[in-house]
């Protein structure tokens, strides 16, 4: 499976990524050596093998479904770049 | 100038304030001065928290006057990585995307470590976002190793590990999703310990790869890596995935002894054509064990190898999906843009650095429509074989033991250029957080040239008290520990 620049430019694309068409070059390259190198596992035979998501044996966790302090609005809003009323404010999306 | 008492442990210097031969502010100012003056030449820092420090030390100096609520940890100066929120402090992931971050609340590990009365010195330096393997894809600074102001001092955690071996700071936590906390360790000269995945709380562990990362302690030997990381261990309702185990005393555990312990010896992680000085000093470690009444079995991982083609697929995947958080939208960097679109993909631009935007494309790729299977669910079901061969081999042993790293620490630029062969040193480490397994790194040799080599002991899930005593054992039978550093060039 060769890595072409128009896969790197859709990946970007999806990643939400403003890359160069220099950085396009850099990564391609970089991007087929590592992808390279991850296809040494399909020497290995997994056809029975269930995949593990996780090392834990893990599962949901519920709690009752009562008021607890949190974080205030203030709080919240603290750190946003452009807080506006209360709000989080955003270029126009439609 | 140094004050003696900073070249000390945390177990000796506790002794020293629990029996009023020093305060906490007298040590903590000390401490500062020379961290401050080290500096220039070691970066181990993002951001020092000098006033913050003072007031904790005077708040310790209280609990040790009234001789109540004292731990081995009440007054003794700390640091913590920079992706454990710190309520009010910068916390920047050594990322742009983060530099004016402050967050409204602490992690777990640093409410616990505060509530033992610990004071923290600073945050310290690593590769963005957790991710590097030498701390130089931070966007703030390069850290040095302390041992060799030319080389790397591992990563992520390098200003974790740089600042304990160069007494800057009594001991600190990392964190490791890859080798983050053993393999900085082991180029410093220090121990660090990764724990059982679950073991200890990651709320406010800024997220790199969920199923992966953990938060652990370096110390500057294996005691006081028991006592930080007794401090740090247990179940929290703030994080679901951590688990509800009981928390024994590790430091009392760590003095336990090894006779009759099974110690595995996996012929995977010892390949021809190998680092001779690693392999010769890493063997000597386990025949020093074997000296001490260990029992050495060989055991077998053999699919253990492809844990770095797996541990690069699953890792970025994970990071692809926690890292589309940065929008510019909550908190951090926004650059602006005609529409919302424009606006993510400007700020990403700008807030990530290359090793970053690589790590997500690379995951974004993975997990992209036509390649998931081949990519991030192949690896999944490597990453079962992987987990099954170590549960088979710890039918038969209790630890294993492996070098930590191929190679002792690497200079400067000499890996930046070619991403995968960074990646190639994570070869040993990786396994073990795929699995979740505990794996702790404890000074075992040293380079002709001067630096510090380790010894990886791998550990059951959840056994990390044996893990501390193994290596305790190993370690009061070596000088290693209690080499320091020159903090010079070559």
């Amino acid at each position: 499976m060769a890595l072409s620049e128009k896969d790197v430019q859709y990946v970007a694309k999806l990643a939400r990524l403003e890359v160069t068409d220099q950085e396009v070059a850099k990564y391609t390259q970089q991007l087929a050596n590592i992808l390279e190198y991850v296809e040494q596992l399909s020497k290995l035979d997994t056809a029975n093998v269930e995949p593990l998501t996780h090392p834990l044996d893990v599962k949901n966790v519920f709690r009752a479904d009562e008021l607890r302090p949190c974080l205030t609005q203030a709080e919240v809003l603290s750190n946003a770049p452009e807080p506006q009323s209360g709000h989080f404010k955003v270029p126009k999306i439609m | 100038m140094k004050n003696e008492l900073l070249s000390k442990t945390i177990h000796e210097v506790s002794a020293d304030l629990k029996a009023k031969k020093v305060s906490s502010a007298e040590l903590t100012k000390a401490a500062m001065d020379y961290l401050e003056e080290v500096e220039p030449k070691v970066q181990s820092f993002i951001t020092v928290t000098r006033d913050e420090a003072l007031k904790q030390a005077a708040e310790a100096d209280k609990l040790l006057a009234a001789g109540k609520d004292v731990t081995p940890l009440t007054g003794v100066p700390i640091a913590i990585k920079d992706l454990l929120c710190t309520k009010g402090i910068r916390t920047t992931c050594a990322s742009r995307m983060l530099e004016t971050f402050k967050p409204p609340y602490n992690a777990t590990v640093v409410e616990k470590l505060y509530a033992a009365g610990a004071v923290s010195v600073g945050k310290t330096n690593m590769d963005e976002f957790a991710m590097g393997s030498s701390t130089e894809s931070s966007f703030y600074k390069k850290t040095k190793n302390p041992w060799n102001l030319n080389c790397v001092p591992g990563g992520s955690s390098g200003g974790s590990a740089a600042c304990v071996s160069a007494d800057q700071a009594f001991a600190s936590l990392g964190s490791d999703t890859g080798g983050s906390i053993r393999q900085p360790a082991a180029f410093c000269g220090i121990v660090g310990l990764k724990p059982t995945y679950g073991r200890v709380s990651r709320y406010g562990l800024i997220a790199f790869a969920s199923s992966l990362d953990q938060v652990g302690p370096f110390g500057k030997d294996v005691e006081d890596c028991a006592i930080m990381m007794g401090a740090i261990a247990g179940h929290d309702p703030m994080d679901s995935t951590s688990a509800e185990v009981p928390v024994p005393d590790y430091a009392a555990e760590a003095k336990k002894g090894v006779k009759g312990l099974k110690v595995g010896v996996p012929k995977e992680f010892f390949p021809d054509g190998m680092n001779r000085e690693v392999s010769v000093a890493v063997k000597d470690a386990i025949a020093k064990l074997q000296s001490l009444g260990a029992e050495i079995i060989e055991v077998s991982l053999p699919s253990s190898p492809y844990g770095l083609a797996a541990y690069y697929v699953l890792a970025p995947s994970e990071a692809s999906s926690n890292l589309a958080r940065y929008d510019g939208v909550r908190y951090g960097l926004r650059v602006p843009g005609e529409n919302i679109v424009e606006m993510y993909s400007k700020t990403r631009a700008a807030g990530f650095g290359s090793e970053v935007k690589r790590r997500i494309m690379l995951g974004t790729y993975a997990l992209s429509s036509g390649y998931y299977d081949a990519y991030y669910l192949k690896a999944l079901k490597v990453r079962r074989l992987i987990k099954q061969e170590y549960d088979k081999a710890f039918e038969k042993v209790d630890v294993i033991a492996t070098p930590t790293t191929p190679n002792p620490a690497f200079r400067f630029g000499e890996k930046t250029g070619d991403p995968l062969s960074m990646y190639l040193e994570d070869v040993f480490t990786v396994s073990i957080n795929i699995t979740g397994l505990p794996g702790l790194s404890v000074p075992c040799g040293m380079s002709k040239s001067g630096l510090p080599i380790g010894l990886q002991l791998i550990g059951k899930a959840f056994d990390e008290a044996t893990l501390l005593r193994t290596a305790y054992s190993y370690e009061q039978s070596t000088e290693w520990h209690k080499q320091k550093p020159g903090l010079k060039e070559d």
